[in-house]
């Protein structure tokens, strides 16, 4: 008789890659809709130059190693990969910005290191890491919300501010930035910090109009956004709830420590919890299966 | 092939200091932000590496086995010693660009290596040449590496040309590409690690190549295994 030996895994379950990452794309829809319904379209262009260049690089790179592009494109994850780093990014990040950090992710921080699987870190986080160090100032061009921006602008505005610097009236993407009173903003963890050091409490600084109700115009309701598909994920099987539990808990843990230490130079912990990248960060950075612990010790 | 070809061969591609040995990466990682830097450090290392060979092939028969190491780094820190003062004289404006890494070809292994491994076996000219040409071979890959960082990381060439070559040089400076940002991961070490990393990448590619180009398909008759027991 012969008996047939096989490394594990034995028992395989219904998922393959293909599906939970289209999972992870489609939960992403309720923030990139709420992001385009604060910000504007931007994050739309950008979103779509990533994606397109993450699976053009990814297919070239196969080619180039030989493998069968379409069988390994059809695994979502270059294209997830992509919609993740152009969700991160400034949404009037100058085109190149996008195409550089993609091409690195995928190029060096994914196949270069071995491709699916096989990538140390999470490649969509390395291209953010390098453009952050590589373009500090696109990188830290955050929009103003909408409603308390001085300019309104159209579809065509954005697409020719991110291809060219100026929209179709002349104006930069610095001037874009202008708030109602006509100074340019800050998002509202760079408004604290920023008031932390000239002295005001973090009381007197969350009064500003740019911090809402919560916790920013707009952030809060695409953390929660985040949050909402986090949670469908959760639901699905995709991702389990250890590591969002893990981050935000100790988010919280450490906000609320400093809040009741100190509450005049501390943010509320629900301003830290619905702020910047925290959803984002906690549900879908965190949890990527390549570089995540996937399964209980 | 003649003993001074094999040198060349050997210092320019084959055993090439910077891509195949991997030896001197500190400065080689450090100084190449710009291609001038890269030019006057390997300048520099060719000059302290002809020297430093001629003198010990000149007093190989004197130095005891024991004591080697310590005698070719005095000959070595005697040559650094004086290039260094001459940057200083005559190139101010590099001497302070590359800064400490130029008192540290003192412990650049490419050097020591040569002297134990060459100098200190061969005679006065080839050892000369062997310094030469290994020296010609890491300043190809500091300029190669040079090049590829200052165009991507602010679309220049020759920038600061002047701090190496006197005033009328400073015309030498091409604006490739127009760009206002500039691109900082290239500029700092971890893009030089990078870069570094794909020349080597092209090197070995190349090498297979030139190799399956040269070498004929040689056909080896495969002995016959013996199967020692059945599987079924």
């Amino acid at each position: 008789m012969y008996l047939s030996v096989t490394p594990s895994p034995h028992r395989l379950g219904s998922s393959n890659t293909s599906r939970m990452m289209r999972h992870v794309i489609l939960a992403t829809l309720p923030a990139f809709a709420t992001l385009i319904y604060f910000f504007g379209y931007g994050v739309l262009f950008q979103v779509a130059i990533c994606s397109i260049t993450a699976l053009i690089c990814e297919a070239v790179i196969l080619k180039i190693r030989s493998k069968n592009i379409a069988i390994n494109l059809k695994d979502n994850t270059a294209l997830l990969t992509g919609v993740l780093l152009g969700l991160s990014i400034p949404p009037l990040a100058p085109w190149w910005v996008g195409i550089i950090g993609t091409a690195f992710a995928i190029i060096v921080a994914k196949q270069l290191y071995g491709g699916l699987g096989f990538n140390l870190f999470n490649p969509a986080m390395i291209g953010y890491v390098l453009l952050l160090i590589s373009f500090p100032v696109a990188m830290t061009n955050w929009m103003v919300p909408l409603e308390l921006s001085l300019h309104s602008f159209s579809f065509i505005d954005y697409l020719s501010a991110i291809f060219t610097g100026y929209t179709s009236s002349g104006l930069t993407v610095n001037e874009l930035r202008h708030g109602i009173d006509g100074i340019t903003m800050a998002t509202p963890l760079d408004t604290l910090k920023t008031d932390l050091t000239l002295g005001l409490t973090s009381g007197e600084s969350m009064s500003k109009s740019i911090f809402g109700d919560i916790a920013g115009i707009g952030w809060q309701w695409v953390n929660v956004a985040f949050a909402i598909g986090g949670l469908a994920l959760i639901k699905l099987k995709v991702i389990r709830w250890h590591i969002p539990c893990a981050v935000i808990g100790s988010l919280l843990f450490f906000s609320l420590l400093g809040y009741l230490l100190d509450p005049d130079s501390h943010a509320t912990p629900i301003f830290h919890l619905l702020s910047g990248a925290t959803m984002f960060g906690a549900f879908f950075i965190a949890t990527d299966p390549g570089t995540a612990v996937i399964r209980a010790a | 092939m003649n003993k001074y070809a094999e040198l060349t061969w050997q210092g320019l591609w084959k055993n090439n200091p910077g891509l195949v040995q991997l030896l001197g990466l500190c400065p080689l990682l450090a100084v190449t932000s710009t291609l001038t830097n890269a030019l006057g450090m390997g300048v520099a290392t060719i000059a302290v590496m002809v020297g430093s060979n001629a003198t010990v092939s000149l007093v190989r028969h004197w130095i005891p086995r024991e004591i080697r190491i310590p005698i070719f780094v005095m000959i070595i820190a005697g040559f650094v010693t004086c290039v260094q003062l001459l940057f200083n004289a005559y190139a101010y404006g590099l001497y302070q660009s590359l800064g400490i890494f130029l008192p540290l070809i003192v412990t650049n292994c490419i050097i020591i290596g040569r002297a134990e491994a060459y100098a200190s076996k061969n005679q006065l000219l080839p050892s000369i040449y062997d310094g030469f040409i290994m020296g010609v071979g890491f300043t190809l890959v500091l300029v190669v590496l040079g090049a590829i960082r200052e165009i991507l990381g602010q679309g220049t060439l020759f920038d600061g040309a002047d701090l190496l070559l006197g005033p009328w040089a400073s015309s030498l400076r091409i604006e490739l590409i127009a760009i206002d940002q500039s691109f900082l991961f290239i500029m700092l070490p971890p893009g030089a690690f990078v870069a570094m990393g794909f020349i080597i990448a092209l090197k070995n590619s190349l090498n297979t190549k030139v190799e399956a180009m040269i070498e004929k398909p040689v056909e080896v008759q495969k002995p016959q295994r013996v199967r020692v027991s059945k599987v079924s």
